[in-house]
């Protein structure tokens, strides 16, 4: 008896030869599509929404850049066709913030999960957010770290079960909005990924603002923190911020904590013109200095011929 | 969507339509589009995708309004919409300044 | 190319070596330093904090060192070059992005000014303990550069040769100084901006659908690619391809990883750099690097008035360690001697290159000062043959 050799596909057509293109795919890495997220993940759908957020707004996509942290979140750099930067867990903002500053003229985008940004992360969210540096994060929040396989986060609703608590979360999570509002974000808004639309205008508003620019998108995680806690399917997750999310634009950003399948706050909190690093950097110096201060050009430090 | 009487301007206004694209093997099965389908074009079919997902397909052909719905919601990228070639009352044509 | 004269200050000048480490970063050409204070390297981002504003250059002083290092990380894909700076405790916390730089093969200068260990140990003391640290530091297998000056003149002189080499391998490059030498005044000599010799970004000439960030072609790096040239790479510190896209199979581990280290040590020739002094005929010869190199002098000479044939060699490149000299010389003298401001670790590879042809001396001395040449010259008549 020949036992033959398992094969795997791995020659999946991007899509039927007589097919229209899809409209995402000049945003998009195809070479890797399928992804990696799981059935029902709403992480794919904020990637869609960014796509269509960068193609209306029209942006430049040789200056974007796009950096991503470690974890299901952090996958969204690879899959975009900007310059993309996969990088530790928890240091994807201090990467976009040496590549804003190495090159003053790109438009960074950190896009990452809760873990990474608010827990390893933290210390460099709350600095960036304090400078108002100009960064545009997009925080998936899944409430818990997916790809290690559904550990608690610090996003985590109190009472909800996570394989290292598995009687149930007894510490109290962050409150995001609140957080980057306190520390000085000057855009912070947050959304599911249902409202598709009005994540999509939410990305279009923070691409033409400036300085830390805070979207929190709450997706589902069937796998890990759906399955843990009994929550169902994706679509399960889907209908949920259906009946239970209630938009409240301008809210205080204390009231945004997120309890276990209770409510979920959405809407634009924070809107505010302030001025960024780098522009306190270079009014500062121009104050200080005059004629002596020599700014790092837009096109960046590259020293050539 | 349902109306409650027929709209006044009914016979000047065009509806646009779309046509439905799948890309079926891409689909991981999760229905998202399914569910929020507006005018409930979409069903999960019964044929499995190469992975063993089931995929949606298009149940009432000449009903897609475009409004890119599907497109926007599937974490995949697996369904689209396009403008439909024809649009479906011979009123004001698309585009016209009057 | 030649140095950018806004960032070289011609001339001879009273500096400490913090002080002229910063002036060999700015010759250098690097225009981005992202730092944390920490004693005693704390005066080198001063002095890039006080000129950089006058020559295009930015410096921040990031939330701590982890955020340091990914910023000069992520500052450097800009093709700017980048640098930070920190000692030992400082150096702990860079280890990861230090790993991340080495496996994107970003170019870029780690300056750790070493102090007393281990922990917070001794702050404003001098070390050499972070020696080993400097090359297995972060986890997996990579290879860095590192450098050793053994006076301000060197600290400034080797810093451009650290950003030169970091640049031509795409390698993080280690710049090794020690608290002595950094808070040491001598006179450091500034040339003119034409007699220094730049090594720049070295960027692809390929067009952006043809480029593919890790594709190699015949040389020992791949050609480099700014973000926001339109090149629309992407890179990962995963495993990954020549497409820069996370490929974990064991094929690609083998060639993403295996060439971070052939890209060393197939260039040993090119990059270990030593000093020696009487080796020809020596005895014994004695192993030297940084502030130890010149204790080390006054003890070889006390040797050699009783009488002992002392040779001595200082590495100026600690790593790649010229395991190729070290073992030849131990074929012909008697004994190795390795002073080092530590309770040996560098012995450990002048041991294992030895090979036990000839006998090798540790003279360890914990931290906190200097060795007192009469103990490396006690150690050299021991172990004399």
């Amino acid at each position: 008896m020949t036992t033959e050799k398992v094969q795997t596909r791995t020659d999946f057509p991007a899509q039927p030869p007589e097919f229209p293109e899809h409209p995402s795919t000049p945003y998009l890495r195809m070479d890797r599509i399928p992804h990696v997220w799981c059935p029902g993940c709403g992480i794919g759908t904020v990637v869609k929404c960014f796509a269509t957020a960068l193609e209306n707004k029209e942006v430049d996509l040789d200056k974007a850049s796009v950096v991503s942290g470690i974890g299901c979140s952090g996958r969204a750099a690879g899959y975009l066709k900007l310059d993309g930067f996969h990088t530790t867990h928890g240091r994807a903002i201090p990467f976009a913030t040496g590549l804003k500053l190495g090159r003053p003229e790109l438009l960074v985008t950190v896009f990452s999960g809760d873990g990474d940004l608010s827990g390893i992360g933290g210390n460099h969210f709350i600095h960036a957010a304090r400078r108002n540096m100009d960064l545009l994060v997009i925080l998936i929040n899944n409430f818990i770290y997916g790809m290690t396989g559904g550990q608690n986060a610090p996003t985590t609703p109190l009472s909800a079960k996570s394989s290292t608590m598995p009687f149930g979360n007894f510490e109290p999570p962050f409150n995001l909005p609140h957080l980057a509002a306190s520390c000085g974000a000057s855009y912070v808004a947050r959304w599911t990924c249902l409202h598709i639309r009005r994540l999509t205008w939410a990305m279009e508003e923070a691409i033409e603002r400036k300085g830390f620019r805070l979207i929190e998108v709450i997706a589902p995680c069937p796998t890990l923190y759906a399955r843990l806690n009994k929550l169902g399917t994706g679509l399960d997750g889907l209908r949920f911020y259906h009946d239970n999310a209630e938009i409240r634009h301008g809210a205080d950003t204390r009231e945004l904590d997120i309890d276990f399948q209770k409510g979920i706050v959405c809407g634009r909190f924070v809107d505010e013109d302030k001025p960024t690093f780098s522009e306190r950097m270079n009014d500062h110096y121009n104050h200080v200095l005059g004629e002596k201060y020599r700014p790092m050009p837009p096109e960046g430090g590259w020293l050539h011929e | 969507m349902r109306y409650w009487r027929t709209p006044l301007d009914a016979g000047r206004t065009a509806c646009h339509l779309g046509e439905v694209f799948i890309i079926a093997d891409r689909c991981k099965g999760c229905a998202f589009c399914v569910e929020y389908c507006p005018r409930d074009v979409l069903v999960m079919s019964a044929d499995f995708n190469r992975k063993g997902y089931h995929a949606p397909e298009v149940i009432k052909s000449g009903e897609c309004v475009n409004c890119n719905l599907c497109e926007m919601i599937c974490p995949e990228f697996a369904i689209f919409s396009l403008a439909a070639d024809t649009a479906d009352t011979a009123a004001t044509p698309k585009g016209d300044a009057s | 190319m030649n140095a950018d004269p806004l960032g070289v200050l011609t001339g001879a000048h009273y500096l400490d070596g913090d002080f002229a480490c910063g002036e060999g970063a700015m010759a250098a050409g690097c225009r981005f330093v992202a730092g944390y204070p920490i004693t005693p390297s704390t005066e080198v981002v001063e002095r890039i904090s006080r000129r950089f504003p006058m020559m295009g250059g930015t410096f921040i002083q990031m939330e701590d060192e982890l955020a340091s290092m990914a910023a000069v990380v992520g500052g450097s894909w800009t093709g700017t070059k980048s640098m930070t700076v920190t000692s030992g405790p400082g150096f702990s916390l860079m280890m990861e992005n230090i790993g991340l730089a080495a496996m994107m093969e970003t170019p870029c200068v780690v300056v750790n000014v070493q102090r007393g260990g281990p922990s917070t140990g001794l702050p404003t003391m001098v070390g050499q303990a972070d020696v080993m640290q400097a090359r297995w530091g972060s986890h997996g297998d990579y290879e860095i550069i590192a450098l050793s000056p053994q006076s301000p003149q060197e600290a400034f002189d080797l810093t451009i040769d650290a950003f030169n080499l970091s640049e031509r391998y795409r390698v993080p490059v280690m710049f090794l100084m020690d608290e002595c030498v950094g808070h040491m005044t001598e006179r450091v000599v500034i040339p003119e901006p034409e007699a220094i010799e730049i090594e720049p970004r070295r960027l692809t000439a390929k067009p952006q659908d043809e480029f593919n960030p890790y594709e190699i072609n015949g040389e020992p790096v791949p050609e480099f690619a700014r973000a926001g040239d339109g090149f629309r790479f992407h890179t990962t510190g995963l495993t990954h391809d020549e497409r820069g896209y996370p490929m974990m199979t064991v094929e690609c581990q083998e060639s993403c990883v295996r060439r971070l280290l052939e890209k060393i040590q197939d260039n040993v020739a090119d990059i270990v750099r030593f000093e020696e002094e009487e080796t020809d005929d020596a005895d014994v010869v004695v192993v030297t690097y940084g502030i130890t190199a010149r204790v080390a002098r006054l003890g070889i000479d006390l040797a050699r008035r009783r009488g002992i044939k002392v040779g001595s060699l200082r590495l100026i490149t600690i790593w790649p360690f010229p395991e190729e000299r070290i073992r030849r010389l131990a074929g012909e003298v008697g004994a190795l001697v390795v002073p080092e401001i530590n309770y040996g670790q560098l012995v450990l590879e002048v041991e294992r290159c030895a090979g036990g042809n000839c006998a090798v001396q540790a003279v360890s001395h914990g931290g906190g000062a200097v060795h007192d040449p009469e103990d490396i010259a006690a150690a050299i008549v021991e172990a004399a043959p």
